[in-house]
């Protein structure tokens, strides 16, 4: 393997870790505040739809990332609303709202647009076209480093600076500030936190908000970025693909982004079996096989926030 | 949604015994508005229904567990005959042709064997060659890709008429064939397929074929994004992307339909396979695309149809040995 091969599937592997990270991400706010989120692949779905469309409809690529953010938000309020407000089942709401994200999508899709389920598709400004970062070309022609610069890391769409931005910004919220002191506290101690006088219900509907938002953004991403327009199913697992990350990223904002990249990673070698002669279904196994290696112990210890999946209950 | 479909399908069977022996059309999950397979079918029936101001009963398949109930209702309601697009049908006709005798079923892309039931399968390895061939001459680079969907032997079949095409053209020509996954998701994940794509043209490819139905709409983007030239499969895609889709390799799901239903209920059984000759596969040559397509692809084309109804070309079709000779798969 060259050189050239290598660098080409490193800018594969950030493409396709993106929507990962992204989901991670928004999984790590969710369940660190004690809320389990099975639903990311939903959310993701809704939001990828709704990008695809308004792009359509507006020729903006930004108005239909709010969008996204906008049907993102509503599935993660649904979440909320059933499993904070009213305590419900946290893996069965995620379950059920991925079940009516992958049916209204396509139902929604043909009525309004009559191609089968996919919204039409986009070019031009209804699209996050690549950026070139500044010096890409002069920096071209320095050994080694200079093609890494200006093939990998430049020449992507703005949400995948903007998604590698999360990951410092997520690190600082939870570790660096009171309200991360607290969502994390809601996720290991709810009753601890409720006696100090902070509203558990509050905090967890916030975290569940900022998954909503991540989730948009990832929505967003596969739909009018990597793609130009919506398709049926076209998440195609990468919610889950997502969790069994942010296991292995032992929740925390750092590893989320070597897990993702990881998991990104493999996929991008599954595509050339020129370069690497594993069977493709071994490399699409490996994901989930780190995760299996993770949670038994093997690779350092995973523990889960301690409320997590638990509906929190004031003590009368 | 289901329950909604569920009830529209029992309104349909309560209507169907006013009208006797009109034909019925079920659409498999992809829906009727496909813009491929489905929409081909239902576009056939249209134009029997306008022809001879017929009637017929349409069904589209929500989930995997309507498939009977949708085929049992339709033959008890006395429609026939009763066309099914897509070889998922295959296990449930088994059982459901021998239940009515009198009534006419046909399948399309599967062969059930029944008296009853016509099987109509397309000779893909036919069309998809002209596309390999048109391909081959295409490319600058003399590398050549094919992505398929699930990796099945239907769609082996497409990469394997595909690949003998390209080596007719360009001797040298090296065929690149990638898959998008091993599960029915395969069919339905754009992103991996544009990626995929991306990899092939990484490997020196500049036309890639894909046999992948809506996974197939990530590669076409891709490889108009990249500025090479690409190939449409069932329908005609050559204006997803005008000017950037060499061809597409069509199926003609339409006549099919379309003769059944005027055949009606007097259609005979038995297997029918629509190649080349019987203009059942052919590749799109429309405005689109005119630009691509030089006079000497045309003559090529047109020079290898002829001597594939001669047979004098012999194309191998993968299903019969399950091996092909030229892509090393």
């Amino acid at each position: 393997m060259d050189y050239a091969t290598l660098l080409q599937i490193l800018d594969s592997t950030v493409r396709l870790a993106v929507p990962l990270l992204l989901a991670c991400l928004a999984g790590l706010w969710s369940e660190r505040a004690g809320v389990f989120d099975i639903g990311l692949e939903g959310k993701m779905l809704v939001a990828a739809f709704a990008s695809g469309a308004v792009a359509f409809l507006t020729g903006s690529a930004w108005a239909g990332l709010l969008a996204g953010i906008g049907a993102a938000l509503v599935w993660a309020l649904l979440h909320g609303l059933a499993s904070i407000t009213f305590r419900g089942n946290q893996l069965i709401s995620g379950v059920a709202l991925n079940f009516l994200a992958s049916g209204i999508t396509v139902l929604v899709a043909q009525t309004a647009f009559q191609q089968g389920g996919r919204t039409p598709s986009l070019s031009g400004e209804a699209r996050f076209n690549e950026l070139t970062l500044p010096l890409a070309e002069t920096a071209r022609g320095v050994p080694v480093i200079g093609p890494l610069y200006a093939d990998v890391i430049s020449g992507h769409p703005i949400l995948t600076y903007l998604a590698v931005l999360a990951v410092p910004l997520t690190w600082w919220v939870l570790y660096r500030t009171r309200f991360g002191l607290r969502l994390r506290a809601v996720g290991e101690n709810p009753a601890a936190v409720d006696t100090a006088g902070v509203s558990v219900a509050r905090m967890r509907f916030s975290a569940v908000l900022i998954t909503g938002v991540l989730c948009g953004i990832a929505g967003a991403y596969l739909a009018t970025a990597l793609q130009a327009g919506f398709g049926r199913e076209m998440t195609a697992g990468r919610g889950y693909i997502a969790l069994a990350a942010l296991i292995f990223a032992k929740w925390r904002p750092w590893g989320a982004l070597w897990a993702t990249l990881l998991f990104g990673f493999f996929q991008a070698i599954a595509l050339r079996p020129d370069v690497v002669p594993i069977p493709v279904p071994a490399l699409e196994a490996l994901p989930y096989v780190l995760t299996v290696l993770v949670l038994a112990g093997f690779v350092g210890k995973a523990i889960p926030p301690r409320a997590g999946g638990e509906p929190y209950v004031k003590e009368r | 949604m289901t329950l909604k479909a569920v009830l529209g399908a029992t309104a349909l069977a309560l209507t169907a015994t006013t009208a006797m022996a009109d034909p019925a059309l079920i659409f498999d999950l992809g829906g009727k508005f496909d813009k491929s397979f489905n929409e081909a079918a239902y576009t056939g029936a249209q134009r029997w229904a306008e022809e001879t101001g017929g009637k017929y009963r349409e069904i589209e398949m929500q989930s995997e567990a309507q498939r009977e109930q949708a085929l049992r209702r339709l033959a008890q309601s006395g429609s026939n005959p009763i066309v099914m697009t897509g070889f998922s049908f295959s296990d449930v006709l088994t059982q459901v042709a021998a239940d009515y005798p009198d009534t006419k079923f046909v399948i399309i892309d599967s062969v059930v064997e029944a008296p009853n039931v016509r099987s109509v399968v397309f000779s893909e390895e036919e069309g998809s060659y002209l596309a390999g061939l048109m391909a081959g001459m295409a490319s600058k680079t003399g590398t050549v890709g094919f992505i398929g969907g699930m990796d099945i032997p239907l769609i082996r079949k497409f990469g394997c008429g595909y690949a003998q095409g390209a080596v007719a053209a360009n001797p040298q020509a090296k065929v690149l064939v990638s898959w998008t996954g091993s599960t029915p998701a395969a069919w339905n994940d754009p992103v991996r397929g544009g990626e995929l794509a991306r990899a092939q043209i990484g490997q020196g490819a500049d036309v890639i074929y894909h046999g992948a139905g809506g996974t197939g709409i990530g590669i076409l983007q891709a490889a108009a994004d990249e500025g090479i030239l690409s190939i449409g499969v069932d329908s005609n895609q050559n204006m997803l992307h005008p000017g950037q889709v060499l061809t597409s390799m069509v199926k003609s799901v339409d006549v099919a339909v379309e003769d059944a239903f005027k055949q009606g209920e007097a259609m005979e059984g038995g297997t029918v396979t629509l190649g080349l000759a019987q203009q059942g596969v052919v590749v799109a040559m429309d405005e689109n695309n005119a630009a691509l397509v030089t006079p000497e692809m045309k003559a090529a084309v047109e020079d290898a149809t002829q001597k594939i109804i001669a047979g004098e070309i012999a194309v191998h079709d993968y299903m019969t040995d399950d091996t092909c000779p030229v892509a090393g798969f």
